[in-house]
């Protein structure tokens, strides 16, 4: 059992980064969702403040992480040119190789229907994710610089939780086509 | 200011609340954030119509115009963070002018990097 280095950052852009993101998110919802007089002591919201803070802060930072990792290191793998213009490298495989990058396995349709994953799938997947850690740094500045204030005022409460939402929406959006991606043109 | 709390089994509690803090500086990481988004859409439309834009986008040859892309966005984004802070953070702009602006930038920022539509322009 072994994984390649390209495996490993793979994973590391995916598995561990976009879905510690993405796992982060139901908490932070169930945090910022009850942050409010009627449902927490004024203890309660001290407590609550400090695990917020961090949350999206960390939340905001693991957004950027994967972006970076995954535009600046993964995506030059995929989007590599080896196989020649027609793409004739890529013929009768079964999985990109060394000869055929994924983008070039998945454009060649040599495997069925495959094009579409990347004209459309990684073509929505490469730009919408930029969009998540904007939405998230957002969403943590303004609980850091509001603080116990966003208890008491709603408007800002749901400006944040509309930021927070955008940005799982948008980081999910990218998430899905990673995985069937993958699953379709692993980066090797 | 205290806020007065309630849970159903305890009496209310006051929580202390921390200084009233002006909406200024919340205006201006939203509309960096729309902004941001807006510029991404906009190359990436821009690119898709027009070669010469893509080649100028390519600012590294392993990640291709998307490096122009997301670098341009990025510090737009952070750029505008820190002009509008210097310019709103002591003042109350109307939040909804603020909500609605940044609602429709980062609509057409959707827009315009959804592949059907951006690749409606590329030349045939």
């Amino acid at each position: 059992m072994e994984l390649t280095s390209r495996e490993t950052w793979t994973l590391i852009h995916g598995l561990i980064l976009g879905s510690l993101f993405l796992l982060a998110f139901a908490g932070g919802l169930a945090g910022l969702y009850s942050f409010r007089t009627e449902l927490v002591t004024a203890v309660g919201i001290r407590e609550r403040l400090f695990r917020l803070r961090v949350g999206v802060t960390g939340m905001a930072v693991l957004a950027w992480a994967t972006v970076i990792t995954g535009t600046w290191v993964v995506y030059p793998w995929y989007r590599e040119t080896i196989a020649g213009k027609s793409l004739a490298a890529c013929g009768g495989l079964q999985a990109p190789n060394s000869k055929c990058s994924p983008k070039e396995f998945l454009l060649s349709n040599t495997s069925g229907d495959t094009s579409d994953w990347h004209e459309f799938g990684m073509e929505w997947k490469e730009h919408i994710a930029w969009m998540a850690p904007m939405l998230a740094t957002a969403a943590a500045l303004l609980v850091l610089y509001y603080g116990r204030n966003l208890v008491a005022d709603r408007r800002l409460r749901m400006i944040v939780l509309v930021l927070f939402v955008g940005a799982f929406a948008t980081a999910a959006v990218a998430g899905l086509f990673g995985a069937l991606i993958t699953k379709a043109a692993p980066v090797r | 200011m205290n806020v007065e709390t309630t849970t159903p089994s305890a009496a209310p509690q006051p929580v202390p609340a921390e200084g009233a803090r002006p909406f200024g500086p919340a205006a201006a990481v939203l509309l960096a954030a729309g902004f941001g988004i807006f510029i991404l859409g906009l190359l990436t439309t821009l690119a898709e119509a027009s070669t010469g834009i893509k080649d100028g986008l390519q600012w590294n040859d392993r990640v291709g115009p998307l490096s122009g892309k997301t670098i341009i966005a990025t510090a737009v984004f952070f750029g505008t963070w820190a002009l509008l802070t210097a310019a709103l953070r002591r003042s109350e702009p109307p939040w909804k002018p603020v909500v609605y602006a940044t609602g429709g930038l980062v609509v057409l920022g959707l827009l315009m990097t959804f592949p059907t539509f951006f690749q409606a322009f590329a030349p045939d």
